[in-house]
């Protein structure tokens, strides 16, 4: 067996013999997600990297935990091809384990799917150091439970993922972003009637009184939208490099420290909770700035939603308000006993998620 | 009262069925609780018939609080139960328990609402998988995934099997097209999953929901996402001289950067098995069909059918047609929804496969398959989502005669173990159910199988919902293993046993 796979079998064995937690760390890019972790030490996944298997006409790619993402999309990209939950990277180094346990996804989800839409199988390391391998490379796999999309944004609380299979898709032929001036009301209700029409569109996002559109697919099919949606094209490369800086937060909006993520039902009228950003058709909204966790939990939960202290301003408000949207008790019940069973002595990520998971 | 008895059960069994329906009559009206074998035996078996057991007692709940009461009845009386919905799954999941309850569902047949401004509908688990999108239609929307059972089957066994369709390449799975589900857990507590939003905080508890076969909780109302339907769809179907050629044609599609609506193929065998019964003109002297769909904006579509038909014709394609209008798609499809009941007619039964290859193999199974035709004496045709490598051979057999019977499992096994080998799994959307549990132990080792029962046991701690099924325990698998290197091992095999 590869030397670095039992080196980590092993550390993550003594750990559980001696009931010592582990900090999972693949690039240390999104280090700030989540609640802070009281660990004995890091389990660094980041050597642990290598593409093992592309198929581009099996639409499949299988690679390892700390397979930088840029290498990735780099291989992707050379035969038109691309990870269509466009994921962030937030800084160099981001790895591909790292995108799979935190789950999170750009611009595209809302059109394109979320992460777990695309995991196709993975080899997870276990607590007791055991290698266990769930799902597959094929699109279709209904045999056993589906432990892949489990582990994919379960932040490491399950197991240290080993590798993973991804279900990839074609780059669309064409590109055009749009711009128009309106108000969030507008701009909400607008959002969602394009969504039930057949139209092209693969992103959106209002802020400051504009809303930028992103319509993906055949020329043909791009064109027909232009002339039925007007608004003001930007630039190709501008446009890019703006969707960049929204699913990298580098976006001055999003820079922030103390930053509230609410996941909404995309209907949802303006909440008036302040300054906020909009994305994928109005279910993804980012306020900023010093807002009581109880009002954004309390207006989110009321809206049928959840939200997310996405990055607190500090470890201090990150524990008193927590991270992550309090669950209901029978939803707590059975997360408490599924840690339990895969992890019951609480090696992996103690309280990354939640303080008793 | 009617004295809830049943002739013809032994009198430990009988007391027992006394007991419960004594129990469940206190919870449900009388005419919700069925026993008398003539009331029990329509629900012998699901779409698997090969499967047949009387259930000790059947319960047709109305409400969702009477579903709690139940599950927490039969847990402080340790009765097994089993959900089922229309019960046209194929892998006997809804195969009932001799002990136990089955919980039929088929009075939660109410389409909640149906909100086409944020594009969803809110239903209940027994309405009808098309019957949704017939009341999304006036919106101009719909639900995606569409099972060739979709007229019969219902969302609920949709959501525990995470079914398919042929649409799925683009545009995905049941777990991909279902946003939130309540769930009745075997304690009787509500479980909330998922959302009108597109995320829930913590682990993704819907997607083990999704697929789980009945094994964690009984849905009792589901939140589906409606798409807009696409403004023209058209079909190519083309012939070719081998199934290597129409695979490699599906692999050139791919690598184009096409994403069709959808992808089927056919061999021989299935063309001339469904020709008869639909008259869609299909080419009787190919040796494979592909049906390639197309879907979009006018515009859109000319133009992808138009790469469609110049790559299917570079890879050798010997009869290329492209549908007309929208009845001649609808004539092309027919013939690749209708295999199942076409294989009815030429056979007087007929067993589904459902592995999943990665593509690139489908030449090496498929005269895998060829083979095992002779070795079991037994025809198959084959139908396959081709787009997303999930094969459906159909062995057709006489169920009359109990050696065919016993070939016919053994060649879908042999099958099954095949699409693992290659690097695939026994089930890309039938599930596992009571059919394919053997050949679990051959996709997954005992530390996964462990998994799974955890992830079981943190849901049902008590085991008793559908017991036996979907996930084999550690004897099974031991049992199975010395089956397998008996049947291998054994000397003079020519010669009758037992």
């Amino acid at each position: 067996m590869d030397v670095l796979l039992s080196d980590l079998r092993a550390r993550v064995l003594m750990a559980h013999v001696g009931r010592k937690s582990l900090y999972i760390r693949g690039g240390g890019t999104k280090g700030f997600y989540g609640l802070p972790v009281d660990h004995d030490a890091v389990l660094d996944l980041s050597p642990y990297a290598g593409v093992i298997d592309y198929q581009p006409s099996e639409l499949v790619l299988s690679a390892r935990a700390g397979t930088p993402l840029a290498q990735v999309e780099e291989m992707l990209a050379e035969q038109g091809q691309m990870l269509a939950f466009e994921p962030p990277h937030f800084s160099a180094g981001a790895t591909l384990g790292g995108c799979i346990a935190t789950a999170l996804a750009g611009p595209r989800r809302a059109s394109a799917g979320s992460v777990g839409d695309f995991v196709l199988g993975v080899r997870l390391l276990d607590a007791q150091g055991r290698v266990l391998r769930f799902g597959g490379e094929v699109m279709k796999n209904v045999a056993g439970y589906d432990v892949s999309r489990l582990v994919a944004g379960s932040l490491g609380t399950l197991g240290a993922i080993l590798e993973v299979s991804l279900k990839v898709l074609p780059r669309p032929a064409c590109e055009t972003t749009l711009r128009f001036e309106m108000d969030e009301a507008t701009a909400l209700r607008r959002m969602n009637a394009w969504g039930g029409q057949a139209l092209p569109v693969s992103a959106t996002a209002w802020c400051g009184g504009c809303l930028t559109v992103r319509l993906s697919g055949a020329q043909a099919a791009i064109a027909a939208a232009r002339a039925a949606l007007g608004g003001e094209a930007l630039p190709d490369e501008e446009a890019q490099a703006w969707w960049r800086s929204l699913r990298d937060h580098t976006h001055p909006f999003l820079a922030v420290r103390s930053l509230w993520r609410l996941s909404l039902p995309s209907v949802t009228r303006p909440l008036g909770l302040g300054p906020t950003l909009i994305e994928w058709g109005g279910a993804q909204r980012w306020l900023s700035g010093p807002v009581p966790a109880q009002r954004v939990r309390q207006a989110a939960a009321l809206a049928g939603g959840h939200a997310t202290l996405f990055r607190a301003a500090s470890v201090d408000e990150a524990r008193a308000s927590g991270v992550f949207h309090p669950l209901s008790t029978p939803v707590a019940a059975i997360h408490r006993r599924l840690k339990n069973e895969f992890d019951p002595e609480g090696v992996f990520n103690p309280g990354r998620m939640y303080p008793d998971l | 009262m009617n004295a809830p008895t049943e002739i013809g059960l032994d009198p430990i069994a009988a007391e027992r069925q006394v007991e419960v329906v004594q129990a469940l009559r206190a919870v449900l009206p009388n005419y919700c609780v069925l026993f008398r074998e003539e009331d029990t035996r329509p629900y012998e078996c699901d779409g698997l018939s090969l499967f047949r057991q009387l259930p000790m007692v059947v319960v047709l709940p109305e409400t969702e609080e009477q579903v709690r009461q139940v599950l927490r009845l039969c847990k402080r009386m340790g009765v097994p139960v089993v959900a089922r919905g229309a019960g046209t799954g194929l892998s006997g999941g809804a195969t009932p328990h001799a002990e136990g309850v089955l919980l039929g569902l088929a009075k939660f047949n109410r389409i909640v609402h149906v909100d086409p401004e944020a594009r969803l509908a809110v239903v209940q688990p027994g309405v009808r998988n098309l019957a949704i999108s017939e009341a999304a239609a006036p919106h101009g929307l719909y639900y995606a995934p569409d099972p060739s059972s979709q007229i019969a089957c219902t969302i609920g066994g949709n959501v525990a099997e995470n079914s398919g369709g042929v649409h799925c390449l683009k545009y995905g799975l049941t777990v991909h097209n279902v946003l939130a589900a309540r769930v009745v857990t075997m304690d009787g507590e509500v479980l909330e999953l998922g959302s009108s939003a597109l995320d829930e905080p913590g682990l993704d508890l819907l997607s083990i929901i999704i697929g789980s076969e009945g094994m964690l909780g009984i849905v009792t109302e589901v939140t589906v996402k409606l798409i807009p339907r696409p403004a023209v769809a058209r079909v190519v179907m083309a012939s070719f001289a081998s199934v290597e050629a129409a695979g490699d044609a599906v692999a050139r599609v791919i690598a184009a950067g096409i994403i069709p609506a959808g992808l089927e193929m056919m061999d021989r065998r299935a063309v001339h098995m469904v020709e008869p019964f639909v008259c869609a003109g299909y080419d009787l002297d190919a040796e494979a069909i592909l049906l390639c769909e197309s879907d979009g904006t006018e515009e859109e579509v000319a133009d992808e059918i138009c790469r469609i038909e110049a790559l299917f014709a570079q890879c050798g394609a010997t009869r290329l047609q492209v549908s007309g209008s929208e009845a001649e798609r609808l004539l092309f499809w027919a013939g690749r929804k209708n295999a199942f009941p076409a294989a009815g007619r030429i056979s007087p039964d007929y067993y589904c496969m459902d592995g999943t290859i990665p593509r690139r193999c489908l030449g090496r199974v498929l005269s895998a398959i060829a083979e095992m035709e002779h070795k079991y004496g037994l025809r198959c045709a084959n139908v396959f989502h081709a787009g997303d490598g999930n094969l459906h051979p159909l062995i057709l057999f006489d169920a009359n005669d109990i050696d065919e019977v016993e070939r016919a499992e053994q060649f879908g096994a042999e099958i099954l173990e095949l699409c693992v080998e290659v690097g695939g799994t026994i089930t890309g959307e039938h599930g596992v159910g009571a059919e394919k549990i053997d050949q679990m132990c051959v996709q997954f080792a005992r530390e996964e199988l462990d998994v799974f029962f955890g992830i079981k046991h943190a849901f049902d701690a008590t085991g008793l919902l559908n017991p036996g099924k979907a996930i084999p325990t550690l004897a099974r698998c031991n049992e199975y293993g010395r089956r397998h290197v008996h049947r291998d091992a054994i000397r003079f095999p020519e010669i009758p046993r037992f």
